[in-house]
């Protein structure tokens, strides 16, 4: 894994003391909140409905054994205890106070970690495939890109200041799990000729306006990896609206100005960006030498047997690894009833032990707000499987109905026009109750608190929007989105639900789906593709259409 | 043109704390909404609020919230100033405001 | 009259206040003029026949958050121009190594700023160096 420079931990050690400092200055004036909240935004500090929240970046989703052990002790020591996995892979502690972040960035500096540009108007986390590294189905290991653009876009003196946030996703398989065409800039390892580079996209985005992100380069030599974002963000920056922040995110640029336009004027600073990074094949060759595959151990290649609960959780919780003895273990955060992508510091020390036991020390965080321990012998996962029924954490639902992604919406989040925990606890519990969840099969349900859509409403199978209507919550449906590298946006499936008519809303359309599949192994995603939403609509609305009518 | 005003208090958010406070008659901040200052017309609304601003030293993003008055002291109106009032469902109550539970 | 002050890596000095700037928009009835005003806005392609003889462009920059103005300084410089660059308006301390990144040779901020702000401020600012000098230096 990577381990951090003395480069690194200079440069993130400064950033601390510098933090530190601010925070004096704010409170002695020197710094008015506005001239203060950039500077806090860009060390990952948000100021929620009831307290100060940081965001802490997990680069890439990676991180260690010690690295999540003093999460735990962070949360224990200045917070209440736990923290929230998010879509960005980040973790979030809700209750920090001013005066203590500092001690708190110490605190994660001292294994590597940091909370830079987790918010802010500039260059976002990047993000990547969660089974980097493990996949089968991989091209390259795309975290030593993502990792080399971290460094470039850290404290970048040209784009601190963008006209709004920038967000950068890669992948190196050949399914997308990283949901790259729903970001500013989306990277795709390719092969051509022998030599690897990158599909390039620009424009995507969920939020407000979703687009999904147009190929402004087919082929990008990895060489020109660094020039290239530079000069896309130098466009951006020059070019982006300023007049109207829901109009500024380069999106709505491409979308004004034309996909073309924008292409010939990113190629044409790219010509002279081109030469400037002589040092950038060096950084990229060091960063990839610590990205070295674990020393595997052999084993068998067989999955054990084991008690009925033991293969139900391997059923859905496993994936391929591109090493026959070993697999790719989920550790779902959605136990139905708790709060998605909430982990106890209890949870998070276990996970740690189980990643240095059978894990060859490696952890990832996923963007459905899971844990994943990428490398576990086949051998090796009945004690795996022990230990995560023991910590609470052996939820046999990754990639089913009560597997929710959910913002923090109306429950922390200041920018929310409705709750989204509920809501999201509620179809799990229910889902669990009926003890239907496996019956439905795979299908992803997202909830987002508002149009901001951190909970990925829009590329779910089920999305669901809460809204704020005449001073109540009331839930949008949009049906058919997909995150996949077959991206699609979901429909809208008519008038929103209120609060307690969701639940049953999202279980009328799953019995629909239920009697309307071809047979059980059609996926919700397959029989909505293949019916469309008017079948869907009709279970939705037609029940009440006649209560209207009455 | 305008909008008839509704009796406010003034809130905002503690510098040092992150929690929301509300603004008393004697100009201190309150972790309780029932101490807040009801503000009854639009021009001490307006004041209020100004002085508020410039006590960016104790507090950030002061703004009016409208509230409904009671002998016990203002509550809040708008269901976003109830979560504020009232907290989140937290981890170790996950389940108790869930309906039907 | 100069309350304003000029700051650059030798600390804080006076603006002199002799110095006269064109506006951009007026370039083309007067090109002769050696100081010129940039608003973040401009493109920079505009300025190429003046470039030559001009000796000071002033970048406003009319918000903290408006960093259009670095990415300005920048194209500029790539463009070739050798004279002096001036971000001027609304900056904080933490912008200033920032400007310096970006080609500019000083920054100009008001009298309320400079005192809310004061030299030490910006002297503890100045001089970070982030990760892109390493990717920008030259391969071994
Ligand atoms: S989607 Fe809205 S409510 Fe949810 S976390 Fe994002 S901003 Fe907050």
């Amino acid at each position: 894994m990577y381990a951090y420079s003395d480069f690194d931990e200079s440069f993130v050690r400064n950033r601390v003391r510098q933090f530190r400092d601010q925070v004096e200055r704010r409170i002695d004036g020197r710094l008015s909140e506005d001239e203060f909240k950039p500077l806090r935004l860009m060390n990952g500090l948000y100021l929620q409905l009831h307290a100060y929240m940081l965001r802490v970046a997990i680069p890439y989703g990676t991180l260690d054994a010690r690295q999540m052990r003093q999460l735990a002790t962070i949360s224990e020591r200045w917070d209440r205890g736990y923290g929230h996995f998010t879509t960005r892979q980040n973790i979030q502690f809700n209750w920090p106070k001013l005066r203590d972040v500092p001690d708190m960035l110490d605190a994660l500096a001292d294994v590597g970690m940091h909370a830079i540009q987790t918010s802010g108007n500039c260059v976002r986390n990047v993000t990547s495939d969660h089974f980097a590294g493990a996949a089968a189905d991989e091209i390259a290991d795309p975290r030593p890109y993502a990792e080399l653009l971290r460094q470039w876009s850290s404290d970048h003196p040209e784009f601190q200041y963008l006209p709004r946030k920038f967000k950068i996703a890669i992948t190196g398989a050949t399914a997308d799990r990283a949901v790259t065409r729903a970001h500013d800039i989306g990277l795709r390892v390719v092969a051509r000729d022998g030599a690897v580079g990158f599909e390039v996209s620009v424009g995507g985005g969920l939020g407000r306006t979703p687009m999904i992100g147009r190929v402004i380069r087919d082929f990008l030599p990895e060489a020109d990896l660094v020039p290239y974002v530079e000069a896309v963000l130098g466009v951006y920056n020059q070019l982006g609206r300023r007049d109207n922040k829901y109009k500024a995110r380069i999106k709505i640029a491409v979308h004004e100005m034309g996909l073309d336009t924008i292409r010939d004027l990113v190629e044409a600073r790219f010509a002279e960006t081109r030469s400037e990074f002589p040092g950038a094949e060096a950084a990229l060759a060091e960063i990839r030498a610590a990205f070295r595959a674990p020393d595997f151990r052999a084993g068998g290649t067989a999955i054990p047997s084991g008690s009925p609960a033991f293969r139900a959780w391997t059923d859905t919780n496993l994936a391929p690894h591109r090493r026959e003895d070993h697999a790719i273990v989920t550790v779902s955060l959605k136990t139905p009833g708790q709060q998605p992508g909430d982990a106890s510091a209890d949870q998070m020390r276990a996970i740690a032990d189980l990643a240095e036991t059978y894990g060859y020390d490696e952890i990832r965080i996923s963007h459905r707000q899971n844990v994943i321990l990428p490398h576990v012998r086949k051998d090796d996962l009945p004690a795996v499987f022990e230990a995560l029924a023991a910590a609470g954490l052996a939820a046999a639902n990754a990639g089913l109905i009560s597997d929710i992604i959910a913002c923090p919406g109306m429950d922390y989040c200041a920018l929310a026009t409705a709750r989204s925990i509920p809501v999201a606890q509620e179809i799990a519990v229910l889902f669990e109750t009926l003890d239907l969840a496996h019956e439905v099969g795979p299908l992803r349900l997202n909830v987002s608190g508002c149009i901001n859509a951190c909970g990925h409403h829009h590329v779910a199978d089920i999305g669901i929007l809460g809204l704020e209507r005449a001073g109540v919550e009331t839930y949008q449906i949009t049906l058919g989105g997909d995150p996949t590298e077959r991206i699609a946006i979901g429909e809208r499936t008519g008038p929103g639900f209120a609060a307690d008519e969701i639940v049953g809303a999202v279980e009328r359309i799953v019995t629909a789906y239920l009697e309307l599949r071809d047979s059980a192994d059609e996926t919700f995603a397959e029989a909505y593709r293949r019916l469309g939403l008017a079948p869907f609509q009709k279970a939705l609305y037609s029940e009440e259409s006649r209560e209207n009518a009455a | 043109m305008k909008r008839r005003f509704h009796p406010s208090v003034v809130t905002a958010n503690d510098l040092f704390e992150g929690h929301p406070v509300w603004r008393t008659a004697d100009g201190r901040w309150s972790a309780t909404i029932r101490e807040a200052e009801v503000l009854r017309d639009p021009e001490t609304a307006e004041a209020r609020l100004a002085a508020a601003a410039s006590d960016a030293a104790r507090v950030v993003g002061p703004y009016l919230a409208e509230v409904a008055t009671a002998p016990e002291g203002p509550a809040p109106l708008h269901f976003r100033e109830v979560f504020r009032v009232r907290g989140p469902a937290h981890a170790s109550d996950r389940l108790d405001h869930l309906p039907g539970e | 009259m100069s309350d304003r002050v000029l700051i650059t890596d030798a600390g804080f000095g006076p603006v002199d206040p002799a110095e006269r700037y064109l506006d951009f928009a007026d370039l083309e009835a007067a090109p002769g003029a050696l100081r010129v005003d940039l608003g973040p806005e401009t493109d920079p392609a505009t300025l190429t026949p003046h470039l030559a003889q001009i000796q000071t462009i002033r970048i406003a920059f009319p918000a903290v958050s408006d960093g259009r103005g670095f990415t300005l300084a920048r194209t500029l410089r790539r463009m070739g121009f050798a004279g002096r660059l001036r971000a001027a308006g609304q900056l904080i301390p933490e912008q200033y190594p920032m400007a310096r990144a970006c080609g500019f040779d000083e920054v100009e901020i008001d009298a309320a700023r400079a005192q809310r702000q004061p030299e030490a401020d910006w002297r503890a600012a100045a001089g970070r160096q982030g990760y892109l000098a390493r990717l920008r230096r030259p391969a071994a």
